[in-house]
This record gives structure tokens, sequence and C-alpha cells, in this order.
């Protein structure tokens, strides 16, 4: 469903150029667990971008089932990250001045739900991650943990296919972190396709495949470190 | 877009952002508050103006006789020329356009004395058209000069008001009588007080008016001081005087095109030069205003723009979850009108509470009197509103647009 092919991403500062990908190839099928490891600068992030479709490819081409993605308008793009694709950030990303309910809401409102359905998503969701009762705390009387439960059900709101998360236990403690991975795991056990940007080893345990990117090359792509 | 949807996207957003929104608003208020001061000034200036013009009369035309600097039919230039007491009819007989006509006589420096007081003032004697053409308007108990009075040359007299209180002071002045160079005269009317800002032979608040026939009977005065005359349309004023020209020209023999001959002080031509001034004034007026509200225009697109720069990463955090672009540059222009709209319309209701306040402040000043009091209409509100909008709609489309174009990875990692 995701097909990457010859992907080389250059960015301009200035005068300076710096290429974090650099002709990559990948695929991923329906319904995989993908761990993307690598140093930091290897363009995990970049990679995450470009399939979750935040970013476009210098050269190459991305194909997201079937369709080219790099010929996209910026409203069809918007479009396919609001229905298509749940984005976990390892920073969250929630909006500080909303409460966990009306967070979850946004992607909701952008699909243009409206009316009972979007209260029962949001509901459903809330209840899905385990935190029906916090939805109207605002993200500073959650924990770390909550925080990105909520940010998970935020990515579930529009019934996503693909689930992409970048580092999202990497500020949480050992413990929150299990469950927030467990909780991926559930996701794709119920058949949404995740890719997971982590070094976790539970992660690396329980994904089918591993891609390890190093200076925005892929170094490996197996079931194994 | 559905209403529900854009509540929920924008007036959510908005509310959370108090204290910045407040200021700026507050901002706002205060350029609508003095743009729309300025203009109203200008309005109550104008008119005051007009009120006061009024006090000479509306719409009338002065003319006096003068000398001819044209040689015509061999009769050479410098030829003085009068108006006569048949004058006023011959015009009104052929010149249609003329609604009403009358002349006057003058004379300054008569004494008049009622018991102890004694002054010298200027006598005037005029028809009893006056009443209208030139506000002579007899407060109550008394009258104007009418017709019998002038067919019977009666010594009757309308007192303008401030002649009445030198020679009377508290004292009722109808039915008494006045001595004018030893005649007595009876009063049959006092003027009621009125602004007047121009005048041809002084102020007519003290003027001592009798009827032309009485005044000739008395000093014997072979011509015209003036002729008023009055238009039903003061649009043909220049036809008209055009046609004066030519009619007095056929009658004492004199170029019509000599504009020496008679001279004509049109107050209808006056007025429109006066209100291009006023419109001058107004024009002036609006840059000043127009320029502090600018100021808090560009304070808006300030705003904007650090709002903006202090929500990129909710920006890049709603593109991410599927915002498209449009969503983000109508909610920050949104944002843009929503305060210019709340900043005007609090400004504008400030200003009507002042100005309706400073009507009601119960002061007699002569300044006030001639400056007048500030007062808003319907135009300057518009004006206000066009230039608020426009302003709106500017300060808030350029931070949108960069709002709307910001790149959703670099948002998301923006500190």
């Amino acid at each position: 469903m995701i097909d990457l092919n010859q992907v080389t991403k250059t960015y301009v500062t200035g005068t300076v150029e710096f290429t974090a990908l650099k002709e990559i190839d990948l695929q991923v099928n329906k319904g995989e667990l993908v761990a993307v490891v690598g140093p930091s600068g290897s363009g995990k992030s970049t990679l995450m971008n470009i399939i979750g479709c935040l970013d476009v490819p210098t050269l190459g081409e991305y194909r997201l089932e079937g369709r080219s993605v790099t010929s996209l308008t910026h409203n069809q793009l918007a479009d396919i990250r609001n229905k298509k694709i749940g984005f976990v950030f390892q920073a969250f990303n929630l909006l500080p001045y909303a409460t966990a309910y009306e967070n979850i809401e946004v992607p909701l409102l952008f699909a243009k739900v409206v009316g009972r359905k979007r209260r029962e998503r949001v509901t459903d969701v809330l209840a899905r991650v385990g935190l029906a009762d916090k939805a109207n705390n605002k993200p500073t009387e959650l924990s770390g943990g909550e925080m990105q439960r909520v940010a998970i059900a935020r990515a579930l709101a529009n019934e996503p296919e693909i689930i992409l998360a970048d580092e999202p236990t990497g500020n949480l403690d050992t413990k929150s972190g299990e469950e927030i991975i467990e909780m991926f795991a559930e996701l794709w056990k119920s058949g949404i396709t995740v890719i997971i940007i982590s070094h976790n080893v539970s992660v690396a345990k329980r994904a089918q495949r591993i891609v390890k990117l190093k200076d925005g090359l892929i170094e490996s792509n197996g079931n194994r470190l | 877009m559905r209403l529900s949807i854009t509540y929920n996207v924008f007036v959510r957003d908005f509310r959370k952002q108090k204290k910045r929104i407040t200021l700026t608003v507050l901002a706002l208020g205060w350029g609508t508050v003095s743009i729309m001061l300025l203009l109203g000034f200008g309005e109550g200036l104008h008119r005051q103006m007009t009120i006061n013009s009024k006090g000479l009369g509306e719409g009338i035309a002065i003319m006096w006789g003068g000398q001819t600097s044209i040689p015509y039919k061999g009769m050479g230039k410098g030829r003085r020329i009068h108006l006569f007491a048949d004058d006023v009819l011959y015009l009104k007989e052929r010149i249609p356009e003329i609604k009403e006509i009358g002349g006057q006589y003058d004379r300054w420096g008569m004494k008049l004395k009622y018991g102890d007081n004694l002054v010298s003032e200027h006598i005037c004697g005029v028809p009893p058209n006056y009443e209208q053409m030139r506000n002579l308007i007899p407060e109550r108990g008394g009258r104007m000069i009418n017709d019998l009075d002038v067919k019977l040359r009666r010594r009757v007299a309308f007192l303008g008001n401030d002649l009445k209180e030198r020679l009377f002071g508290d004292e009722d002045a109808v039915g008494k009588h006045v001595l004018m160079n030893n005649m007595p005269f009876t009063v049959v009317g006092v003027m009621k007080e009125k602004l007047q800002n121009s005048s041809y032979h002084g102020p007519d608040e003290d003027v001592f008016f009798i009827p032309p026939t009485t005044f000739v009977a008395i000093f014997g005065d072979p011509y015209l001081d003036n002729i008023v005359y009055q238009l039903h349309d003061p649009n043909d004023n220049e036809i008209v005087e055009r046609k004066i020209s030519e009619a007095m020209g056929g009658k004492y023999k004199f170029d019509p095109d000599d504009d020496r001959a008679l001279s004509v002080w049109d107050t209808v031509a006056g007025s429109r030069e006066f209100d291009n001034i006023m419109f001058g004034i107004t024009i002036f007026m609006a840059i000043i205003g127009g320029l502090t509200l600018l100021i808090a225009g560009v304070g808006v697109a300030n705003i904007m723009y650090v709002s903006i720069k202090e929500r990129t990463r909710e920006i890049g955090i709603k593109m991410a979850v599927g915002a498209r672009r449009s969503y983000i540059l109508i909610q920050f222009l949104l944002e843009a009108l929503l305060i210019t709209f709340f900043g005007g319309a609090g400004g504008m209701a400030v200003s009507y509470v002042l100005t309706e306040g400073f009507k009601r402040v119960p002061i007699e000043s002569d300044v006030l009197n001639f400056l007048g009091r500030p007062t808003l209409s319907f135009e300057i509100g518009l004006i206000v509103v066009v230039i608020l909008s426009v302003m709106g709609i500017l300060s808030g489309l350029f931070p949108a647009m960069k709002a709307a174009s910001v790149n959703p990875v670099e948002s998301l990692r923006y500190e």
C-alpha cells in the first residue's frame, strides 16, 4: 500500500544543501507493523513526513494505494492526512488550550463530521484509549502517558488505515512507554498498518520488519536488527 | 463550511486569546473614536455655519449700484448707476425666476431715545417681505412692518433684539414710542434672536427697521441703497444675474457685459464655495482620523503576525491532522475581522455616547455658537465602516496568507 521509489529529499538552507534521504526504495504492505530505527540525523523523521504526506519528495516517486502523491495539490494532501493517516508525535503535539475531547474533535471538524456522529466518535476513541473520564481535562492536567493516549485517540478519530508514530515513547517513562507500545500493537492487530520510529526493545520484538536507516540510506530491511 | 464548524474551529480558538485581543480591540476603538470625533467636529461646524449663514437669509443675493467701466452708446465710462424704488417692480415683472425682491434705504448715526436711554444707530427702510427673505422674524407679541404701514407711511418701527435690549432693557417694547431724531415711532415688533455670521450692512440685531415710504418721507433719499432678491430655484443664480444686467442695462443704458455697473453679492455661490471648503476640511479630518486608524490597523496586522508566530506549532498540528490551507487562512482572517469589528463597533458606540453627551451639556458660549457641537451622521458612520472593513481585511489577509503558507513539517518543529 505504501510504495517509495528512489525517493530523495534535499533541504536547502541558504546556500547549504542537505540530503536527508538518498534514493530510498521501501514498500510497506497493508496490515504490517514496521519499526524504523537509526541514529539521529539518519533521515527517520524525514521518511515519516514523506510517508505521512506532510512533505513531498524532492526526487523519486511515492505511491500511496497506487496513487502518486508527488503530483497532488495541497488540499488533496490535507485530505489524505485527515482521513487516511493518523500521526502520533514524540512531543504529543496537542493544542494546549483545548481539552482532551476538543483535541480529538479537531480532525473530525476538518472532516466535516457533525452532530451526534462526531460526539460518538470522540467518546468511542476516548474509551478505546482508556481516557473516558479525562475528556474535559486540558493537556496540562494530564500525565505524559495520558497525553500520548489522547494523541493516539486523535490519530484514530477518522478511522485511518495507517498510523505513523515518530518516537512515541521518547518523552515517556518506561512503564507508560510500554503501555503505549501495547496500544500500537493492539491497533495493528485490529488491521491498521502501523509504522513506528522507535528504539524500544518491545517494539523491535513485535515488529514484523525493522528498517534501519543510516545517513539517508537504508542499511538493512529485515525482520531482525 | 457549516456554521457550527466555523464556530468550533475558529471561535473556540478565539476565546482563548482574551488579553491580546482585548488590547487590540482597545487600540482600534481608540482609532475609531478619533476619526469619528474629528469627522463629527467637521460635521458640527458645517451644520452650525449653515445655520449661522441663514441668519442673513436663505439663498439671497444683494445688489448695489456701481459705476460703468465700458463706454456704451456714446456715453463715456465712469457713470454712476443708481437703484431706484421702481426698479424692484421692473425686475420682478421681467424675471419670473425671482420669488421675492425688495429694496432698502440705509442711514447711520441716527439718535434713538427712549426714556433716559439714548443711542446712535442704523436706520433701515425695508419692505415687509424682508421678514421672509432676511429672516427678520418677530418675537411673540409683535409683528414685522406690513403693507399697510408702507401704504400709509406709518411711523412704526421693528427693532433688532440687541437694540431693544439697549433701549428698553427687560421692559416690553411693543406699543411703546421711541424718538428718532425727536420724531416718535411706535414699536410694532422686536426681532427674534438669531445667529448671523455674515452681513452687508451690520448685524440685524442693532437695526431700527422702518417702512421704506416713511424713510423717504423723512429723509428724502432719491435712490435705494441696495436691492435684495431671492429665487424660486437657487441654482438659477447665474442666469438671473445675467438677466438683471440685461434688463437694467436696457433701462439705464449700460453694457450688460459691464460687471462694474452693478455689483451683486450672491450668497448662493458663496455657500456653494463654503460647501467646497467644508468638503475639503472634512477630507482633511478624514485623512487625519484615517491615519490614526491606520496605526491601529498596523497594530492589528502586527498582532496577527505575532499571534501567527506564537501559534506556528498550532498551525502545524492542525495541518498535520488534515486542515486545508484555506481553513488556516479563514481562521486568521476571521480573527482579524472580528477584532476590527468589535473595536470599530465599540469605538462607534463610544463616539455616539460622547457626541450625544456633549450636545446635552448646557454651555452657552460664543465659541460653540460659532463652531457648533460635534455631530455624527449616517455618512460619517458609513465612511468609518468602509475604512474599518478595508483595514480589517487588509490587516488580516497578509498575516493569514503567511499563516496558510507555512510548511507543516517546519512549523511542527517550531518551538
